[in-house]
């Protein structure tokens, strides 16, 4: 954590022990922990603070639940590729308790569950994966007999963090839809308090393995929102930040799956694309690491929105998104836009000087003709004597 | 000699004269003209409209006119009012905090500024050469730039300040929306219509965007609904006439073969009225909105056109030439009157 330089960490023994144990060599560890740092939005220096807290720190207790679920969180967190993250989530961290990943079964691995917990108790990280199913009783999810709300409740209970990971420990997911036959709720329902969310159907791996960095490296959870989603995340709408945000702007559509918009990739927004409603940021680190271009909006399909409750598997994918930023944008002109300015006082002063000279000329000028006009009545009168007087009055 | 009473005498005589030259002419003074019924338009719904400016950027495109600056960088297209080379605009209404959209108050909406095509047009009635026209099938008031004189009187009589003339340039013509005539023969509509991605500037026919404007307004705010995107067909699609062709033959083709875009949206939270469906005998092109219309820069017009007043007045007084006439002989009699023939007595010469 002191250490605030990534140079000086260069010949440091630490580092060197743990890029061997995560089989890297020094450099591609440290770019490694540049990049997880990159992710989740941190100052320049934390690149080396994470470097260091990977190497150094004891590897956090992990005890990962599955319930309700489909397993594409854990697929998807094994096939992450930059680097070899399975090495990762087995090195750094220690993965006490994983269905999918233990060779154990049985009682066996319950034990090892029930061990980890009393070791490891209010330190280890709670991952939920999985929707839990809450009616009657929550009979319909039943793990060494105990169902999922039980397991729950009781691995919950000393947890130093809950993480919910995917959509269907987030908010319910795909279990929870309409008509939701088994009640399935997500883990903040169930537990009645707010944990740490990382929604998607997956959810992008390094979202997640960035939540626990920074557990690692700062011993608390990342800034969240209101639905416990990281803010480094799922601040911003995918709209946002997509690449092909610009052919919204100017009005250019695929209006067909093949037409000549879709394969020109014009904006996919009137196939239904959820991107305008769904915080996540897919358009930002994009989605399996096999390179640019290689998330659901770049490859031509619409977002479906999987991170969004409400939206994702309850909306239909041709279904038109509602879009959630609409802002008073300061570009568009006001109804009446006030033209030019208002006179400045130096202005207004030449301008009353011009207006009072040319009064007082004026009123001079009048004088005047009327003075001349009298000479030259006088004049006239003195010519013709009294006869002038009288033709004027006709 | 002419005295005082002898001039008002005459003058009465000759107004009289006048006036009952006028009377059989207010008879059949100029109704405000109707809507042709197959005449084309576009439905503004304010409340779908998200500001995106697709339908701004679309319209300079396929009408060729340049982005126009206003602000120090150069940067955007940012036009703050129509002009001679913008014929399309959204502007906001904007209230204290512009919390919430589509509210009045601390509030903002928007507003597509373009050509209301008025059934009775006033820059029609005021162009003195005829370069402004009103298509008697379609509708839509065009302009020719042959037949203009730049008089700019169509500028001055607009009730809703739409043809601006092109200051910039010595041989100026008139800018103004005319509904993307140019590609209809195509089977291209208004492309502001054609990209809008919310459906907030839909086209068809007005008759239709007024049943589809009364529909809408109908429903329950919040309530969910379709709203057709781009053109509205009607029930029963018919081969609609589409432009003109140079020489004036009328082409019979429908539009351009698109899928059907209608989507699912919430009903907004509409004023009970829908703008251009009286005002000045109603234009082609109407308005919903859930901020007052006045407020969002639209006039409030009564259902009588001023080209129907001004003609009125202007085709009664100068109907055979009788108000010429009667005003010359009046003016012919008082000149006589006060005219003293030279070799009369000296004193006679002025009055």
């Amino acid at each position: 954590m002191a250490n605030q330089n990534l140079i000086s960490l260069e010949q440091d023994d630490r580092i060197e022990a743990a890029a061997a144990r995560l089989s890297m060599d020094r450099r591609e560890f440290l770019q490694f922990c540049a990049a997880l740092a990159t992710t989740l939005g941190l100052p320049q220096g934390a690149d080396a603070a994470v470097a260091e807290a990977v190497a150094t720190k004891k590897r956090p207790s992990v005890i990962w639940l599955h319930f309700q679920e489909c397993t594409g969180c854990t697929e998807s967190i094994l096939r992450a590729e930059h680097p070899t993250l399975e090495k990762l989530i087995l090195d750094v961290i220690s993965l006490d308790y994983h269905e999918t990943l233990f060779a154990a079964a049985g009682h066996q691995v319950e034990a090892a569950r029930k061990t980890a917990m009393a070791e490891n108790k209010g330190k280890y990280i709670l991952v939920v994966e999985g929707a839990i199913p809450t009616r009657d009783n929550g009979i319909y999810c039943k793990i060494g007999g105990k169902t999922a709300i039980e397991l729950l409740t009781e691995c919950a209970a000393d947890a130093a963090a809950v993480i919910a990971i995917g959509s269907c420990a987030s908010w319910g997911g795909m279990p929870s839809t309409d008509p939701n036959p088994t009640g399935a709720k997500g883990v903040d329902k169930v537990l009645g308090k707010p944990v740490v969310t990382i929604p998607g159907c997956p959810p992008n791996p390094y979202n997640f393995l960035s939540t626990v960095v920074h557990f690692l490296t700062f011993g608390a959870l990342p800034a969240v929102d209101h639905l416990g989603r990281p803010k480094f995340a799922y601040s911003r709408l995918i709209h946002e930040n997509c690449e092909r945000r610009a052919h919204f702007d100017a009005g250019r559509f695929a209006m067909e799956f093949g037409d000549e918009g879709h394969r020109k990739g014009h904006c996919l927004y009137k196939l239904g694309c959820k991107g305008p409603e769904t915080y996540a940021n897919c358009s930002v680190i994009m989605f399996g690491d096999a390179g640019a271009g290689t998330w659901p909006v770049a490859c031509g399909h619409p977002c479906i929105g999987c991170t969004e409750q409400g939206v994702g598997f309850t909306k239909p994918i041709h279904t038109v998104a509602k879009l959630k930023n609409i802002e008073p944008s300061a570009f568009l002109p006001r109804i009446v836009e006030e033209k030019g300015v208002g006179a400045s006082l130096g202005s207004a002063a030449v301008l009353a000087a011009v207006a009072g000279a040319a009064a007082g000329a004026g009123a001079m000028v009048a004088k005047n003709l009327g003075l001349s006009h009298k000479a030259e009545e006088m004049e006239q009168a003195k010519k013709e004597g009294s006869k002038a007087t009288e033709s004027t009055e006709v | 000699m002419t005295t005082r009473r002898d001039f008002l005498r005459g003058c009465l005589a000759s107004g009289a004269a006048a006036a009952s030259a006028v009377l059989p002419e207010t008879a059949c003074a100029r109704d405000t003209l109707k809507r042709p019924p197959e005449g084309l338009g576009l439905l503004y719904d304010a409340t779908l409209c998200v500001g995106c400016q697709a339908c701004v950027a679309a319209c300079k495109q396929v009408n060729e006119n340049p982005a126009e600056f206003t602000a120090m960088d150069k940067l955007w297209d940012t036009p703050l009012d129509t002009t001679g080379h913008t014929f399309n605009l959204i502007k906001m209404y904007r209230n204290g905090t512009m919390e919430t959209k589509d509210s009045e108050l601390n509030g903002f909406s928007f507003m597509k500024t373009s050509c209301m095509h008025c059934a009775d047009p006033s820059c029609v009635s005021a162009c003195p050469v005829s370069a402004m026209t009103k298509n008697p099938e379609t509708g839509i008031v065009g302009y020719d730039p042959d037949a203009c004189i730049g008089c700019r009187y169509c500028v001055a009589a607009c009730p809703f300040g739409i043809p601006k003339y092109q200051y910039d340039s010595p041989t100026g013509k008139i800018g103004k929306c005319e509904l993307c005539r140019h590609r209809h023969k195509d089977g291209h509509y208004s492309a502001c219509a054609e990209v809008c991605p919310t459906g907030a500037t839909l086209f068809g026919r007005t008759e239709d965007l007024l049943a589809e404007a009364k529909r809408r307004l109908a429903l329950k705010p919040g309530e969910w609904t379709t709203i057709p995107r781009g053109r509205l067909r009607p029930a029963q699609e018919k081969v609609l006439a589409g432009g003109e062709d140079g020489k004036g033959q009328k082409h019979r083709h429908g539009w351009r073969d698109e899928p059907d875009q209608s989507y699912q949206a919430q009903v907004g939270n509409y004023l009970q009225h829908v703008y251009g469906e009286t005002e000045y005998g109603g234009t082609q092109v109407l308005k919903l909105s859930a901020v007052n219309f006045q407020k969002a820069g639209l006039p409030d017009l009564p259902p009588k056109s001023s080209a129907a007043t001004s003609e009125t007045i202007q085709h009664t007084l100068y109907g055979g030439l009788i108000m010429p006439i009667a005003v010359l002989a009046g003016l012919t009699w008082v000149a006589k009157r006060n005219v003293v023939p030279e070799d009369d007595d000296q004193k006679g010469g002025k009055s």
